[in-house]
């Protein structure tokens, strides 16, 4: 009994750590609508800048508390110099670009924090008068968990009374409910705005930098913290404060008990958490249905028209380059393209339900990893051939498509990117949990083509001939009866109903048929390397594919083909050259962001258009 | 346009490897190639370290007058964690930078994905550091070969001191990940083999790099056991050792703990690393042998700064490919094979073989408990366990290694 009552405290203190950097998470969001990527790294930079100051300043009550406020505050600055410099000229950019441009700065600060600070792990001096422990039940807890169970509930209060009692608040809240009315009503967005991300990024700063007597700070802080602090927010129902507190002290206590009953949940609890709770509650547990995600009602992404001839005219001498040119290139350069190729499948496939489908997947690498644990594990266990390994990859992946999509398209906006997220992750660890069936993170080993296949050059024209056709497919289907009825449900659900379209049933296919076109491009990589491992399911690739369609631009059908093409290419080149390529390719995404905000396709249509004096 | 662009770059890129293909082949004769592929951004704790003592290591070669005439030459490329980025790399560095045989590696996974790349490819793979037994055992293979002493080896050592103790009721923690899992399994398969009066009573597997120390340390002391076996490091260890030391999870029992000596992972402890654990390690300002005194002061010398271990496996590990070329005199992969298996060769640590009934070497760790001295960990009473000593008999190699 004792023992459940100090494991109920230990719940206490984690969840009070992860609301701090939620709560900042779910203001930014709240008003800006911005899947801010790099709120981790804001945290992380708090822990830093305080292990910094508290180490420099005098010992003592001041030089420590202090050092955590001067932590915080400065980690908000970096909040507005990131919102004015970059995130400010592209909110009109459409949905979850913003995202790409965060993507960026995760990069940048990896580097720059490696950098700074050392690879070493740094070790934060204790809180001064809460070093020790208080002995409740016979056993010792640490004063300083105490101190952080307290501090949750003080934070959360703080805020309610901000956002009720406040002149500032009142717009935010406005601005949260209906950010262009707030506009016509003549209150300065931009220093809304920028206030909003300087009170987020402080959040994040002062989450950080209170961990500094807890944990070491290190250089994998930002994306440990950042999934979950995304589930807070998103269980808690985004731009809910009083959710995100529920929700933290939710997984905080699930996770304090569950290690109990199964040590090895750790994995995946947070995961089954949100998809339970994304089913049951698809607005999350305080989340309000919001009105139409972007650009208001009725407001239709521009219509597909055939390619112009330029175009048609480009792309036939890229494909007749891709067929006649190969043979004179390397063995290396023959994989690269191999790789290539495969990654414009998947990007394609992920474009679907994106651009023409008007969702967004945070876990399509889901699909991808099936598609290759599908290839793979008939290949181990059935001794398969490669011909049937490539065939059975889309239909495993197609059947988890299935599955996981009747739940995921009911959801709308970023619940639904979530919930996706949630159903890769779940099975991210049962690839990764289950060592006697899938080999666990060691993988399946020697999955390698046939013979006859074997060659680079035979292979380089297996896949060539599989992606293309497949992303062939993907584009006469987006200008079938089908596409329009998917275009047709993305513009307006209530009208393309009124018509007799099921729009339920269009999305759910939609997402099915990503999914086999995902598993394609996953059979095929797992040929191709020779081997399958749980990254492929991980959370790194399906940023991956949304960094493709992002920087390709979301509404034009080459967009991803060129985002595929411009990503792989950048990072293969910038891995060889330079030890900085986190670095570099993320001040090259931010410039992307910053010129091109409508992808490379958008920005090359708009010039394209501009030119003919009309659309 | 971009693909047509890409696709003119690879080509042009695949000329220029036609067109400098016989440059390539003159300067055959002089230098050797090294193709070195490692999660260098995503463990630079680690690794940074470890490429110091390689640049050292093969500088000082080169000084000597290379191997055999031949200066070495190391073509380092940055995997980022990634097992698929690893086997896309391999392939670059034999295909384009025209690499005579591949190393490196930390990560278990992906350690084994370029060993099947290797034996795939019939390259020669010199693993440096991945702990996982599978690369030389269950998935073992001609073509790879592996430094540091593994998962099971390490367990081993410890279990001998483990078993000494007077405890009787166990806990375990450790990452749940292949290292982590196989750790606790040989722990408790070997130390029940030793003292079948153990009995374990608790098991926790935090999600590597993501501990909930507070709750873990709970409920391992929920359990009450009288000794506790850690296979946390890194991040996970700092947090794991500061929430027991505040909880009282360490006062009146004994903690085994595997990698816990190791400076990467002492250090940053600083004055708050645990006292009196038995741990495999190195203490490197302690060790006064003339291999390691020479290597130290070189390593001193040339970074400002004192070795880690990933240093010395570093440094070892080109010195053992140095070992096998002047052994061998070519760089044909069969005959580098041929000549890694039973290669001995003077490690910082002493002598050191590579088996040929498993391509594991023999190099070892140390084993000793932790102290505090001047307001840092370091490591007392310590041994240099050597690895040939902690290897199963020759017929349960043979067992847990495919025999082709």
């Amino acid at each position: 009994m004792e023992n459940l009552v100090l494991q109920a405290l230990s719940g206490l203190a984690s969840a009070s750590s992860l609301f701090l950097v939620a709560s900042g998470l779910t203001v930014i969001f709240g008003v800006s609508r911005i899947v801010n990527f790099a709120h981790g790294s804001f945290y992380m930079l708090g822990a830093y800048l305080a292990w910094t100051f508290v180490t420099t300043l005098p010992r003592g009550h001041l030089g420590f508390w202090g050092g955590v406020l001067a932590a915080a505050l400065l980690v908000g600055l970096i909040g507005v110099v990131v919102e004015v410099l970059l995130l400010r000229r592209i909110y009109r950019a459409p949905e979850l670009f913003q995202l790409l441009a965060t993507f960026g700065v995760v990069l940048i600060v990896q580097d720059l924090a490696l950098l700074t600070w050392g690879a070493q792990d740094l070790l934060g001096p204790r809180a001064p008068g809460l070093r020790g422990g208080t002995e409740i039940f016979g056993m010792r807890f640490p004063d300083y968990e105490l101190f952080l169970i307290g501090v949750g509930p003080v934070v959360l209060g703080l805020l309610v009374l901000l956002f009720r009692y406040t002149r500032w608040g009142t717009l935010v809240r406005a601005a949260t409910q209906d950010r262009e009315m707030v506009g016509a009503l003549g209150v300065n967005q931009r220093m809304l705005f920028t206030s909003v991300f300087f009170l987020g990024a402080f959040l994040a700063g002062l989450g950080g930098a209170l961990q500094l007597p807890r944990e070491s700070v290190n250089l994998h802080m930002d994306l440990a913290i950042i999934a979950e602090a995304f589930v807070v927010v998103v269980v808690g129902g985004l731009g809910s404060l009083t959710g995100a507190a529920l929700a933290a002290l939710l997984i905080g206590e699930l996770h304090a008990f569950g290690i109990l009953v199964l040590p090895k949940i750790t994995l995946v609890l947070v995961f089954l958490v949100m998809a339970v709770v994304l089913v049951v509650r698809p607005h999350g547990l305080m989340g309000k249905a919001t009105g139409p995600a972007h650009g208001g009602a009725g407001g239709a992404e521009p219509v597909i028209g055939p390619a112009p001839r330029p175009l048609v005219h480009l792309g036939i001498a890229a494909l007749v380059a891709a067929l006649v040119l190969p043979p004179f290139a390397g063995d290396y350069a023959l994989s690269v393209l191999t790789e290539i190729a495969i990654f414009i499948l998947f990007a394609a496939s992920l474009h679907l339900i994106m651009g023409p489908g008007g969702m967004a997947s945070f876990g399509h690498a889901a699909y991808f990893g099936l598609g290759a644990y599908g290839a793979a594990l008939a290949a181990k266990w059935l001794a398969a051939p490669m011909e049937l390994g490539l065939a059975i990859a889309p239909f495993a992946a197609g059947l988890f498509g299935l599955i996981f999509g009747w739940f995921c398209v009911r959801l709308s906006g970023v619940y639904s990117a979530m919930l996706t997220l949630a159903f890769a992750q779940i099975a991210w660890s049962v690839t990764f949990q289950w060592v006697e069936v899938t080999g666990g993170d060691n993988g399946i080993l020697g999955v390698w083509p046939e013979p006859w296949a074997a060659p680079k050059l035979v292979y380089y024209y297996l896949t060539l001939a599989l992606c293309l056709g497949a992303t062939l497919l993907l584009r006469r289907i987006i200008h079938a009866p089908f596409g329009y009825a998917l275009r047709a449900q993305r513009d307006s659900a209530l009208r393309a109903e009124a018509i007799g379209i099921d729009a339920f049933r269009i999305r759910w296919l939609a997402f099915a048929l990503a999914a086999v076109m995902a598993g394609i491009a996953g059979g095929l990589f797992a040929y191709a390397k020779g081997s399958v491992f749980p990254t492929f399911l991980g959370i790194p690739r399906s940023v991956d594919a949304l960094l493709m369609v992002l920087l390709g631009g979301v509404q034009t059908l080459s967009g991803p083909i060129i985002g595929a093409l411009a990503f792989t290419g950048l990072q293969e080149q910038l891995v060889r050259i330079t030890d900085l390529w986190r670095l570099i390719l993320g001040l090259v995404i931010v410039a992307l962001v910053l010129f091109f905000p409508q992808g490379l396709a958008g920005a090359a249509r708009a010039r394209w258009e501009a030119r003919r004096g009309d659309a | 346009m971009t693909a047509w662009v890409i696709g003119r770059r690879q080509i042009l890129a695949g000329a220029g490897a036609v067109l400098a293909a016989p440059a390539i082949g003159r300067a055959q004769g002089d230098v050797i190639r090294i193709g070195e592929i490692n999660s260098y951004t995503a463990q630079p704790a680690f690794l940074l370290p470890y490429r110091n003592a390689w640049t050292l290591a093969v500088e000082q070669v080169n000084a000597a007058g290379g191997v055999n005439g031949r200066r070495l030459e190391t073509v380092f490329r940055d995997d980022a964690g990634r097992p698929e980025d690893a086997v896309r790399l391999a392939g670059e560095l034999v295909n384009a930078e025209k690499v005579h045989l591949l190393s490196g590696g930390f990560l278990s996974h992906v350690g084994l994905a370029i060993a099947d790349y290797a034996n795939q490819n019939r390259r020669l793979y010199v693993a440096s550091e991945p702990l996982t037994d599978a690369l030389v055992w269950s998935r073992g293979n001609r073509y790879t070969f592996r430094l540091r002493a593994s998962t099971y080896m390490q367990c081993a050592m410890l279990v001998e001191e483990a078993a000494k103790l007077p405890a009787k009721r166990w806990a375990t923690v450790a990452p749940n990940y292949e290292y982590g899992q196989s750790a606790v399994r040989w722990f408790k398969e070997l130390l029940g083999r030793a003292r079948p009066d153990v009995t374990f009573v608790a098991e926790q597997f935090p999600a590597l790099g993501r501990i909930d120390a507070g709750a873990t340390v709970q409920a391992l002391a929920a359990a009450n056991p009288e000794a506790i076996f850690n296979v946390t490091f890194a991040a996970d260890l700092t947090n794991f050792v500061r929430q027991g030391l505040t909880r009282g999870l360490f006062e009146r029992r004994r903690v085994v703990s595997l990698l816990t000596g190791e400076p990467e992972y002492l250090d940053p402890l600083q004055d708050e690393a645990p006292e009196n654990w038995i741990v495999t390690g190195y203490p490197w300002e302690q060790v006064n042998t003339p291999e390691h005194a020479s290597f130290r002061d070189a390593y001193r010398r040339r970074w400002n700064d004192y070795p880690r271990l990933g240093s010395v496996v570093g440094y070892d590990t080109v010195m053992a490919i140095a070992a096998m070329l002047r052994k061998t005199n070519t760089t044909d992969t069969e005959a580098m094979v041929e000549g890694m298996k039973g290669l001995q060769f003077q490690s910082v640590f002493g002598p050191v073989e590579f088996r040929a009934i498993d391509h594991q070497s023999t190099m070892g760790a140390f084993v000793g408990r932790t102290v505090l001295r001047n307001g840092r960990g370091t490591m007392a009473d310590w041994r240099y366990a050597d690895g040939k000593n902690y290897l199963p008999p020759d017929d349960v190699v043979r067992a847990l290694r495919p025999q082709s």
